[in-house]
């Protein structure tokens, strides 16, 4: 490599870490996806990662709840560590670390089952300790995700008949009701309108009070209106790592400029 | 403008042959309906509708005759039942390994594997079942003969099998990766998956696979004729499953090279023919119905 990571303007964050990762490699067969990724990401803040399609944003995702684990060919070196403790030991309960590192995917897929039975299942799997009961959760989780006003009539209703915008909420609701620390959204709005967006995005702004978040986006504006921290992707590099206003409007990087600037038009 | 019109026509032609085809279907279903009802309906004039549904005995050639099918459905229905208890839960268990568990190597033997079993002709199981398994299961078992309803099931069950496992599987393996990927995302392991995810929206094709198999099993006579020991006695209780019976395909099967043409035994052998027909019919009802309902949730 041309440069070594220490010059690259990356910048951890101050204050509590949630996740960090050390040396992180992704592999999938001899095709090297991501390229020694150091990055801290701060507690109950929202943290945006940025690039150009193809250059391991989803991947480095699936690296923090092991996902990739899923995928025959990948293999990962370096560490992931959640809370100070590493994700990848032998003996690391990876059901138990999905329960704490929730996902949202792209496109949202409602098991085909009724809203009710979508947002119990996490609980109904894990057996749901606290004073609640089921349908105390399933009501908490879903105006947590602000859909509960729109099916509370009709949780017995098939989930496929959402639409597209509301099934994307009820992810959101389905991995609330697990009791996640850590919410990954991979583009959870790509396949929304603009009311739906705006509906999200509000969300993700609450929910940041109690759970730490990681949004990857190919909307600038999103990145910059929802974020704290911002990293920016290249090739499976991390180029640029820091504050979203450092990002947007002092990137000290040139490609990070060059993205920035041209993406804004 | 001219080619277009051509194409209208041959449009119109492939429509009238397939709605063609759809009538010959359901004519010759009717037909064979007409044609069973025609033959089985003279048994009447000997015998009474209440003594063939309800009679214990069944004695086609004693004096005077007998024609109670009472045994014979209920041998049918203890097989048959027998064949769904060991086959469903085995097949499905062995699909799901199939297709979430086994490594790709594995899969690729076994899956081309078991549908080779399909093509076992039945008499060779019956073959098995006679020599083999049944006097081994007797001695096992402390049985007085080797010969009886639940070898036909066991029997029946593994022809039911490659059935069963290749259809579920294909329905098992066309469930969406997403799905499984949201499924253990939110901290689920493989198990629960497969069982609270995976089968459940790959219920219709395990469904359908289910009733394909078993469609076999009952409508099987060759193997069941040979190992189940042909004694037309009403089965008791679950003992009775280690008991020789007689199925309706057996008896049909058996007995109708020996009556005489237009004898009341004849008739009461269409009879039964009739009833098998019905039954197929009922289960091919309930079994859409299934699938149309289950299809709702998923929809
Ligand atoms: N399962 C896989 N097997 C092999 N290569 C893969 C696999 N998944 C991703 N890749 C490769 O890894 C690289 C990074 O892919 P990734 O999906 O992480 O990109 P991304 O930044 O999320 O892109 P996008 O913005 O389009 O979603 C790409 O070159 C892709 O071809
Ligand atoms: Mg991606």
């Amino acid at each position: 490599m041309s440069e070594s990571n220490t010059d690259r303007p990356i910048e951890q964050p101050e204050g509590e870490i949630k996740i960090e990762t050390r040396g992180l490699n992704l592999f999938y067969d001899a095709f090297r996806a991501l390229t020694d990724i150091n990055v801290a990401i701060p507690a109950r803040q929202i943290t945006a990662l940025i690039g150009p399609s193809g250059c391991g944003k989803s991947s480095f995702l699936r690296c923090l709840n092991r996902m990739n684990d899923l995928i025959d060919d990948a293999r990962v070196e370096g560490d992931v560590l959640l809370d100070g403790g590493s994700i990848y030991e032998d003996d690391t309960d990876v059901a138990q670390l999905r329960k704490r590192v929730g996902m949202v995917f792209q496109t949202p897929n409602p098991f085909p089952m009724s809203i009710y039975d979508n947002v119990a299942y996490g609980p109904r799997l894990h057996g749901f300790g606290g004073r609640d009961s089921l349908g105390e959760v399933v009501e908490k989780s879903l105006r947590g995700a602000a859909l509960w006003d729109e099916v509370k009539d009709n949780l017995r209703k098939s989930a496929l008949d959402l639409s597209g915008g509301q099934q994307q909420r009820l992810s959101i609701a389905r991995v609330l009701a697990v009791g996640p620390d850590v919410l990954l959204m991979d583009e959870p709005c790509s396949a929304l309108d603009p009311t739906a967006t705006f509906r999200i995005e509000e969300l993700m702004l609450e929910l940041m009070e109690r759970y730490t978040i990681v949004i990857v986006t190919h909307n600038m504006y999103q990145a910059s209106r929802v974020s704290q921290h911002t990293g920016f992707f290249l090739l499976g590099e991390l180029i640029e790592y820091g504050s979203t206003v450092g990002i947007f409007e002092n990137p000290k990087d040139q490609r990070t400029d060059d993205y920035v600037r041209g993406r804004f038009g | 403008m001219v080619k277009q019109r051509a194409q209208r026509g041959w449009e119109w032609l492939i429509e009238r042959a397939i709605q063609v085809a759809g009538a010959v279907a359901i004519i010759f279903v009717l037909m064979i309906f007409v044609f069973l009802l025609r033959d089985a309906l003279p048994v009447f004039k000997a015998t009474t509708a209440r003594e063939l549904l309800a009679g214990k005995d069944w004695l086609p050639t004693a004096e005077p005759p007998r024609f109670g099918f009472l045994p014979l459905v209920l041998g049918s229905l203890y097989v048959t039942i027998g064949a769904l208890a060991l086959a469903m839960p085995l097949g499905l268990a062995c699909a799901a390994f199939i297709s979430e568990v086994a490594p790709r190597w594995m899969k690729e033997v076994l899956k081309p594997g078991v549908e080779v079993l399909a093509t076992v002709p039945s008499v060779v199981f019956g073959f098995l079942g006679l020599l083999l398994v049944g006097p081994w299961l007797a001695d096992v078992l402390n049985l007085p003969v080797g010969l009886f309803a639940a070898l036909g099931s066991l029997m029946l069950a593994f022809m039911a099998m490659p059935t069963i496992v290749s259809v579920s599987e294909d329905a098992i393996r066309s469930v969406p990766a997403a799905l499984r990927e949201n499924s253990l995302a939110l901290g689920a392991t493989q198990w629960q998956t497969i069982w609270r995810v995976v089968l459940p929206a790959a219920r219709s094709g395990i469904i359908a696979g289910v009733l394909l198999g078993v469609g076999r099993a009952i409508g099987e006579t060759m193997t069941v004729l040979m190992v189940t020991g042909n004694a037309a006695v009403i089965p008791e209780g679950l003992k009775g499953l280690l008991r020789p019976v007689r199925t309706l395909t057996a008896t049909i099967a058996g007995e109708m090279g020996e009556t005489v043409v237009g004898s009341p035994h004849y008739h009461a052998l269409f009879a039964m023919g009739l009833i098998l027909f019905l039954i197929a019919f009922l289960t091919n009802t309930i079994a859409d119905a299934a699938i149309r309902r289950s299809g709702r949730l998923g929809r």
